[in-house]
């Protein structure tokens, strides 16, 4: 089987002949996925704002979208790291934003409203998806209440505590006999 | 053979891949009978030590059989001796190793044109470490190849298990350098942060050493009761302020001697918020470490006290107090271990029966379980202090 990574390979070296199972679990590809949907649309509202702007018919807001665009980004990154989790549910919180805002502009004399109302089933959609990856990203790190187990006989000093406390004083005395005087 | 591959952020695999061929004379290759996962580990675990590739064998404490050895290695070891390998690849013959510093070895990195580029001076090799030092393939696998073998290596009597030895290759040296790099004196107080793995070796060490006091902190109910076993006072960080309690412990003056077993991925906690902006930093590359603990440690250390840092930082740290540390007069001693340096005589202390090692394993699974455990490890699952893992 082909495998991209052994072309760089010191010669010699294992090269690898059969992968194993990774450990990305789906929920795991699908933050990725969210992760860098979020990069790339603020991306485009921090590039591109007036484009959003007059689509939606809330010219006027562009300073709004740039901002937007910034959390877009901040969010896609944390969602890309180890700390995923924070990531994911900083999107959700901005998902509210996002329709919070575009609520703001969906009003009667607005010519685009139908663009909206698209624009809001599809970050209900997103919010839906960026739900599922928190919930299921969890950090499995345990509570602080959790059981646990404790390891108070485990001193490593088969002599035990006492003797190889006192004898390493004895030795560190015998060490430096007549070096303090 | 079977191997532990890194693939890339959170993804280890147990792939199938080729075995490891003597490729200098100076080589040797094992049978790897036991090796273990290491907190540097994680940072790899967690890319945030910059140069893996996928692809790269992970793992650097490992021990095993000689299987075969190139033609340069005769006399020194042979087919069937029992060796445990040092993280550090040593060439035994340059500047630095004459001088017993094996991990800056001048030789045995073979990448040195990195390393010289973002370090200013190439390291020495290390096994399943990054492309900065050599990328040589690591020891998480059925087999090892073991370059410059004639000097990389300790060799260990029969008659011992596994589990007492194995550290040497590793964490027993480091925890030990790091205390003795402290000069303990009989008056001494020793605080020593993180009581990960390394951590504890470094309670014994300062034990061993005859420190009058051994303050070990940490948040994991767990890991505190290990140093408490071994008689060091514990602070938890995350339900007690460690600058009022070391103060308390010292009659106000600080400990003398402080050693920083945490490292780079210092724990961020809302409460300790420079911690929750070196992570911000962190993640948009403004800042490459979280340095936490050093900045606490250059705080509370006593006046003319010493500051070890075994602990790893990977790149450029922000915030680092240098006003109190020039000001207290402080001295910083830091470094990936020369394991070799102290070999010989911890392998005595085991074999004396002063300090058996093996206690600090809470976990041993097959080899194909590695990867899962990479992650209990981290997420410290299960009550999980060190994992040692079989071929
Ligand atoms: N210098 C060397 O040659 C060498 C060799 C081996 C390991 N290391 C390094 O030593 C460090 C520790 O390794 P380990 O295997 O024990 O890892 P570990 O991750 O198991 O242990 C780290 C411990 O630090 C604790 N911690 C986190 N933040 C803390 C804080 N603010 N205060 C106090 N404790 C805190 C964690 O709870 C954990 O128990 C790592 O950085 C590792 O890379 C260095
Ligand atoms: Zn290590
Ligand atoms: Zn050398």
């Amino acid at each position: 089987m082909f495998h991209f990574s052994n072309i760089v390979r010191s010669k010699g070296d294992p090269a690898i002949v059969e992968g194993g199972p990774s450990l990305k679990r789906p929920q795991d590809q699908l933050a990725r996925a969210l992760g860098w949907f979020s990069i790339g649309l603020g991306a485009m509202e921090l590039l591109a704002p007036r484009r959003v702007t007059e689509t939606l018919g809330m010219e006027g807001s562009e300073t709004m979208v740039r901002a937007f665009g910034i959390r877009e980004i901040l969010a896609g990154i944390m969602s890309l790291s180890v700390d995923k989790n924070a990531g994911l549910w900083a999107r959700v919180g901005g998902d509210g934003l996002d329709a919070a805002a575009l609520l703001s502009g969906l009003t009667s004399d607005n010519p685009k409203k139908g663009n909206i109302a698209l624009a809001l089933l599809m970050v209900g959609g997103i919010a839906m998806l960026d739900y599922r990856a928190a919930q299921e990203t969890k950090p499995q790190r345990p509570a602080r209440t959790a059981r646990r187990r404790l390891y108070p006989n485990r001193s490593g000093f088969p002599k035990g505590l006492e003797a190889t406390r006192s004898g390493a004083k004895d030795l560190i005395k015998h060490a430096t006999a007549g070096v303090a005087s | 053979m079977k191997a532990l591959v890194w693939h890339g952020k959170e993804d280890i695999r147990c792939d199938t891949v080729t075995d490891p061929e003597i490729q200098d004379p100076r080589d040797a290759i094992i049978k790897v009978t036991s090796c273990a996962i290491c907190g540097s580990d994680l940072h790899l675990f967690h890319n945030y030590i910059p140069g893996m590739m996928p692809g790269d064998i992970m793992g650097h404490e490992t021990m095993g059989e000689v299987v075969e050895v190139g033609s340069g290695v005769d006399g020194k070891l042979k087919k069937g001796d029992r060796i445990v390998v040092p993280f550090t690849i040593i060439c035994g013959e340059c500047d630095q190793c004459k001088r017993g510093n094996f991990s800056v070895c001048e030789t045995t990195n073979r990448k040195r044109h990195l390393a010289d580029k973002v370090f200013g001076h190439s390291t020495a090799g290390l096994f399943g470490y990054t492309h900065l030092t050599g990328g040589y393939p690591g020891g998480q696998a059925e087999y090892l190849r073991v370059p410059f073998a004639d000097a990389t290596h300790i060799k260990v009597p029969a008659g011992i298990p596994d589990e007492q030895l194995l550290f040497l290759s590793d964490i027993f040296p480091t925890g030990w350098q790091a205390a003795a790099q402290c000069d303990i004196v009989p008056t001494d107080t020793v605080a020593i942060w993180g009581c990960g793995p390394v951590g504890q070796m470094a309670i014994r060490s300062a034990i061993l050493l005859g420190a009058n006091q051994v303050v070990a902190i940490d948040c994991l109910p767990e890991r505190l009761s290990m140093a408490e076993a071994a008689g060091a006072t514990t602070i938890n960080f995350e339900t007690e302020s460690v600058l009022e309690r070391l103060q308390e412990l010292t009659d106000g003056k600080g400990p003398e001697k402080c050693i920083d077993c945490v490292g780079m991925e210092s724990h961020v906690m809302a409460t300790l918020p420079d911690t929750v902006l070196d992570r911000a930093k962190q993640m948009v590359m403004l800042e490459s470490d979280r340095p936490h603990v050093l900045r606490e440690m250059i705080y509370v250390c006593r006046p003319g006290g010493i500051i070890s840092v075994p602990g790893v930082y990977s790149g450029f740290s922000d915030k680092l107090p240098m006003g109190a540390f020039m000001n207290k007069g402080l001295t910083m001693r830091t470094g990936q271990t020369h394991v070799n340096r102290w070999t010989d005589d911890l392998l005595r202390r085991i074999e004396e029966g002063e300090i058996d090692p093996s206690f600090v394993i809470t976990h041993t699974v097959p080899l194909n379980q590695g990867p899962e455990m990479y992650q209990v490890f981290r997420d410290k699952r299960d009550s999980c202090v060190k994992v040692v893992l079989k071929p």
